[in-house]
């Protein structure tokens, strides 16, 4: 069996990251913020299945039973889970915002000076 | 559980803080007051009997640990020896007294006020007691922080600047003294028992930046000249029982802590900084006594012989000598007594005119002859009269303050002449001469004011005719002090 | 008796302790009764402790109470030492002590019951003090009781607490006092760094060991507090001050008692002062310069008590002069005949104002004679003893101090006499313009003259009669050989001094008559001037006028030492205390503050400038931690 080199998902997700920061460096819409946050995310859940596809991988071969390298899938789990229950107070943080301001442009944002 | 209370030390700490919570609890005044009366008796009554448990023999009831962080080598350890008895007799003496001296209905909330201020009895307690450096620290603090609460919640008009001074002051002196704590504690063989904080293996020049840290914490509390500005405006501001807790009691934390937590553990320090806290001390007595003659409110003239007095105590640490060092022992006992009675009177005074403007006063002693009794033998006790306790305890200082350098004595020895100046003044001002407008419907003290009075000048001369058994009591505890300090 | 000595001071401490308590409950009548019925038994047992000393083969005693402060090498036993010289100022402290209260008694007798037991309490804890003072066995005691009656002193001054002035006399006559403690205390101190030890005896023992210097430095220092508890240059000003005090306190305290214990102190440690030539130098020059400037000062002074008061500083300055010249003996033999005759004077001026309501101004009375005959007598008894005519009191102890100046060196004898020359006319000047000439007061005063009652009396009929006969014990050997038994009584304690050359008798008989004729001739000169032909003069110009207003010493003191110090307090307190350092706190307060509001600045709010710089530091960290190697 084939199996894809370790460096492509590596390159997958360095490229989905950075296309992250630089969107929530950039971007002023805050909505566009909040995706790019979420695509950081994800991008880091990539590797961390990739790599513990690679450990399991590894270590299935020397034993059929062990469980080594599966940890990271549960941490992918919580990550997700962490990252809706963030999606969901962050967007309702921004509807507020809307509501009070009627925009999402965060450089109208000023109010964690005081 | 039993076991914790089988001695004194363990007493005297849980018996002010079990009055603190009671107090907190009671709803009526007098409920509150009446706790706070009874359990400052007890600790009393305990120190008392602890008088006749001096002999070594009895060493299982002076001094306890009990495990507390055992990760850090720290346990409750306290000890109950000449120096902490006197301190601890002190507080328990001054408590009570100032509780029944405090009218029903002065302050709101009195279940808070008298439990904050059993929680400063504790805390008090604790910093005498403690042998272990970070029980020390906690109880140095746990002193500081009912004080400001009393002080800000209860004090004068300006009470929230005053009170944020003192307690940024006190704070960050004893943040610096932590520091110098936690780099011992590295230094020993990871405890922080005080034998082996004594025994930590330190060169001369870390003794000496160490002596900074604790010195600085140390002379903020006291305070020593140019530390000492917090202290006025505190004094002023504070409501006057917590004035008389600060300057009676509190002041002796600086000057206890110069004793057994610095010169004994940082000899080398203590000596090589000797000269610059004797010339500190001397300019404070009569930068302070100079500043004295000047005042016009009574708070701030006391405020500032206290200071004074203060003074010349560190300058009598700061000899080394056995005789001086005893001389401090009972001069803090003695300060302790006599500045809490002038503090009364002056309490009464302005309970009764509401000002304690010298200007405005006058003549008090012709409407409450009994008062002006007390205040001058109160006032004479403050100039260290033969006979008066506050002698005893001047002139040993000044006996080995001349042993050690015959100029200092005298220059010192100037300060004695300008307390006789401020003192007498005030006495002059606010009690003789025709009755001012302000006293006019003055009344006597009341009987139970006078019992108060009374005890007081009892302890004044019978410390200052007899005080050898204090003497004895105290010598052997310093003579473990200054022995660390000859042949350096 | 030793087992008895303790009640000599206690019983007055008692007295104090009755009188003082019981304010507000005793009756005047008991109040006096107990004020000087303990002081007569004190005197009685006084009288006990003199036969006891002696009596043959009789030997200095210590009794020893209890120890005071025993420490680290220091040890102060609360002591007492009874000798030769104690006992002789127990008998006159109690003695006079004693005539003085029963005389209060009347005296005070318009206060109000408290302030009436007030004043014995107080009287009676002076003599408490004085007694202490004078029956240590070591220093401190003797220190103890000096601080002691300065706070009686103080408390008498300013008994009449309701007038200012008063009390502003009281503190200052305190705070005086407090300058030349610093000494005393200062000379104890170094005698605990020499000797070890403070008690006379060992002392006195290990002095010949001692450097000239030191006991030099001990004595100079010693002689400090002396000058200020006996009033001398320059701190005498708050004697004539303490005049504010009722007229018996004076008479006790400011004349007879207190005011000497300089003299005891000096004359205790005379052993001290044989060894250091350079203080008794010291101590004859201070007294001598302070005899004739009071003197200077009382001629002109109008106030009765005032001439009384200058008098007694000029009087206390022979005595410092007779111990400074080596007559130890002299000094302490007119310290008694002084409390004799000066007691007399000052009771003999409380009965004249006490007849004259409260009336002070000399220039205000005169023809006083016919409407207080006793007290004129007595009066002019206690002059003739002060001015030194034969057989007065004063003449023997004058004269011996005169001689022992004038084998000492010329210089002090031309200054004493001339101080007793000025003394003749200025007591005369008092005596003539007081009960000689016509009455100058108002009509109102004279028709209520009175002589004063028996209790008041009687105490001046007993001081006249020992102004006459006191100095009986000391008579010189020019008249009688070997009759002064003050000298051979006080043998033991004080050792005459070794090198007299005996001056020819032909020369002192001469030099008696010619101080004499002079005296005389200061007497008719006082006479002629303030007798029959009086008349006011209100115009003092030049000298006189200098006088008058005491050389401007006092202006002198408040213009060098009390305002610069006030000035300095208000200055260290306004803006050293104020500004300054805690300026200097609050700066480190401001700094904190200031930097704060300039790291706040990067606190814009926007969210982007946050992220970019958490992405930034982020990114830092990285590379540090990938590339730097430490």
């Amino acid at each position: 069996m084939q199996v894809m080199p370790i460096n492509y998902y590596i390159f997958l997700s360095v490229a989905l990251f950075t296309i992250g920061i630089v969107g929530v460096l950039t971007r002023r819409n805050a909505i566009i913020i909040f995706m790019c946050i979420e695509l950081m995310l994800n991008a880091v859940n990539v590797l961390l299945v990739a790599f513990s596809k690679m450990h399991h991988l590894n270590a299935f071969a020397a034993d059929q039973l062990t469980t080594v390298g599966t940890e990271a899938q549960l941490f992918v789990f919580f990550i997700m889970v962490v990252a809706a229950a963030e999606v969901t107070v962050g967007l309702a943080i921004i509807v507020m915002l809307y509501r009070n301001i009627h925009s999402v442009d965060i450089n109208f944002l000023n109010r964690l000076k005081h | 559980m039993y076991a914790a209370f089988d001695n004194f030390p363990a007493l005297l700490i849980w018996l002010p803080l079990v009055g603190a919570l009671l107090s907190f609890f009671m709803r009526s005044e007098t409920a509150a007051k009446n706790v706070a009366v009874l359990f400052s008796l007890l600790a009393l009554g305990v120190v008392g009997s602890s008088l006749l448990y001096v002999d070594s023999k009895y060493q299982a009831l002076n001094q306890v640990s009990y495990v507390w962080l055992p990760g850090l080598e720290s346990s409750f350890a306290f000890i109950l020896d000449g120096l902490t008895r006197t301190l601890c007799l002190l507080t328990a003496v001054s408590f009570p007294l100032i509780f029944l001296f405090i009218p029903v209905g002065k302050y709101k909330q009195p279940h808070v006020f008298y439990g904050l201020m059993m929680l400063t009895q504790c805390g008090l307690m604790g910093v005498f007691m403690a042998t272990d450096a970070l029980v020390f620290y906690l109880f140095w603090e746990l002193a500081l922080i009912p004080v400001y609460f009393l002080s800000s919640i209860w004090g004068g008009e300006k009470r929230i600047r005053a009170t944020f001074k003192f307690f940024i002051y006190t704070f960050v002196g004893s943040l610096f003294m932590l520091i110098g704590i936690i780099y011992i504690y590295l230094k020993t063989s990871g405890s922080f028992n005080l034998i082996n904080f004594y025994n930590a293996a330190l060169t001369h020049q870390e003794e000496g930046w160490l002596f900074a840290l604790f010195f600085l914490a140390f002379a903020i509390k006291m305070p020593l000249f140019p530390f000492h500005t917090w202290q006025p405006d505190a004094y002023e501001q504070s409501p006057t029982p917590v004035t008389m807790v600060l300057s009676g009691i509190m002041v002796k934390m600086g000057l206890f802590g110069l004793m057994r937590w610095l010169i004994a553990m940082l000899p080398h320090g203590a000596k090589a900084h000797q000269t610059m806290v004797v010339v500190l001390a001397v300019i404070g007595m009569i930068y302070a006594s100079l500043i004295a003659m000047r005042q016009d409110n009574i708070k701030r003239l006391i405020a500032y012989s206290s200071i004074a007095h203060i003074g010349l105590m560190a300058l009598g640490i700061f000899t080394f000598q056995q005789v001086a060092v005893t001389g401090v022992v009972i001069q803090m006992f003695t300060h302790g007594v006599n500045v809490v009675a002038l503090w009364m009177v002056a309490d009464l005074i302005e309970r009764q005119t509401g000002t304690l403007s010298m200007s405005a006063l006058g003549g008090i002693a012709k409407k409450a002859p009994n008062l002006a009794i007390f205040m001058l033998v109160f006032a004479f006790a403050n100039i260290a009269l033969p006979l008066t306790n506050a002698f005893v305890g001047e002139f040993m200082i000044f006996s080995g303050v001349y042993a050690m350098s015959p100029w200092w004595a005298a220059a010192a020895g100037i300060s004695i002449i300008l307390s006789a100046v401020y003192t007498l003044n005030m006495v002059k001002n606010v009690f003789y001469g025709e009755a001012a407008a302000a006293v006019q419907g003055f009344m006597d003290i009341r009987p139970l004011q006078s019992f108060v009075f009374v005890v007081l000048t009892v302890l004044i001369f019978f410390v200052g005719v007899y005080p050898g058994p204090f003497l004895s009591m105290i010598a052997e505890t310093v003579s473990l002090i200054v022995n660390k300090l000859t042949g350096i | 008796m030793n087992k008895f000595v303790f009640l000599i001071p206690l019983l007055p401490l008692l007295g104090f302790l009755i009188n003082g308590l019981g304010r507000n409950y005793l009756g005047k009548s008991l109040v006096s009764i107990i004020g000087s019925g303990v002081l007569l038994a004190s005197f009685a047992l006084s009288v006990a402790a003199f036969n006891w000393v002696n009596a043959p083969g009789f030997k200095p005693e210590v009794i020893f109470y209890f120890d005071f402060i025993h420490t680290g090498g220091l040890r102060i036993p609360i002591s007492f030492l009874i000798d030769q010289l104690s006992v002789l100022f127990l008998l006159i402290i109690t003695g006079v002590g004693s005539l003085i209260h029963i005389y209060s008694a009347a005296y005070m007798h318009e206060e109000a019951a408290p302030h009436f037991a007030r004043y014995f309490a107080y009287l009676n804890l002076f003599v408490f003090s004085m007694l202490l003072l004078v029956m240590g066995a070591n220093f401190v005691v003797m220190f103890v009781g000096w601080e002691g009656v300065g706070l009686c002193s103080y408390l008498l001054i300013g008994y009449w607490f309701g007038n200012n002035e008063y009390n502003k006399a009281a503190k200052k006559a305190f705070v005086m006092n407090r300058i030349g403690d610093l000494g005393f205390l200062l000379a104890i101190f170094w005698m605990i760094g020499q000797f070890g030890s403070i008690s006379y005896m060992e002392v006195f023992a290990k002095a010949p060991t001692a450097s000239v210097a030191v006991i030099t430095g001990i004595t100079m220092l010693l002689f400090v507090g002396a000058m200020g508890k006996s009033a001398q240059i320059p701190l005498y000003t708050w004697l004539p001050d303490a005049m504010a005090g009722p007229t018996p306190v004076s008479a006790l305290i400011h004349a007879a008692t207190m005011v000497t214990a300089g003299i005891y102190m000096i004359a205790r440690s005379n052993v001290l002062y044989t060894l250091a030539p350079a203080s008794q130098d010291l101590v004859a020059i201070i007294g001598s310069a302070t005899a004739l400037f009071a003197a200077t000062i009382a001629l002109k002074q109008n106030d009765i008590k005032k001439v009384l008061a200058y008098s007694t500083v000029s009087q206390l300055g022979l005595m410092f002069l007779a111990l400074g010249v080596g007559a130890y003996t002299s000094g302490v033999f007119h310290v008694m005949t002084h409390a004799f005759f000066k007691a007399l004077l000052f009771l003999g001026a409380g009965s004249v104002i006490h007849a004259m309501h409260h009336e002070q101004d000399i220039l205000k009375m005169g023809g006083l004679k016919s409407k207080l005959p006793i007290t004129h007598l007595t009066f002019l008894i206690g002059c003739l003893a002060i001015v030194g005519i034969p057989p007065f009191a004063g003449f023997f102890s004058k004269d011996e101090i005169l001689i022992a100046a004038l084998q000492k060196n010329p210089v002090y004898y031309v200054l004493a006499v001339a101080t007793s020359l000025m003394t003749t006319f200025y007591m005369f000047r008092l005596y003539f313009l007081t009960f000689g000439g016509n009455f100058r007061g108002t009509d109102h005063q004279w028709s209520h003259l009175h002589e004063s009652p028996f209790a008041m009396t009687f105490p001046l009929i007993a001081l006249a009669v020992l102004s006459v006969v006191g100095g009986w014990i000391g008579i010189p050997t020019l008249f009688m050989e070997d009759a002064h038994r003050l000298s051979n009584f006080l043998q033991p304690v004080i050792a005459p001094p070794s090198e007299v050359h005996h001056l020819e008798h032909s020369v002192e008989w001469m030099l008696l008559g010619a101080v004499l004729t002079l005296v005389l001739v200061a007497i008719l000169l006082a006479a002629r001037r303030y007798g029959k032909n009086f008349k006011v003069e209100n115009t003092e110009t030049g000298l006189s006028k200098l006088l008058a207003n005491k050389w401007y010493v006092d202006e002198l003191y408040d213009a060098i030492v009390v305002r610069p110090l006030d000035a300095l307090g208000a200055f260290l307190g306004r803006v050293i205390d104020n500004r300054v350092v805690d300026g200097v706190v609050n700066g480190v307060g401001k700094a904190v503050q200031f930097g704060g509001r300039q790291l706040r600045l990067l606190q814009s709010g926007q969210v982007g400038s946050y992220v970019l710089l958490m992405v930034a530091s982020l990114i830092a960290f990285l590379i540090l931690q990938l590339f730097w190697k430490p």
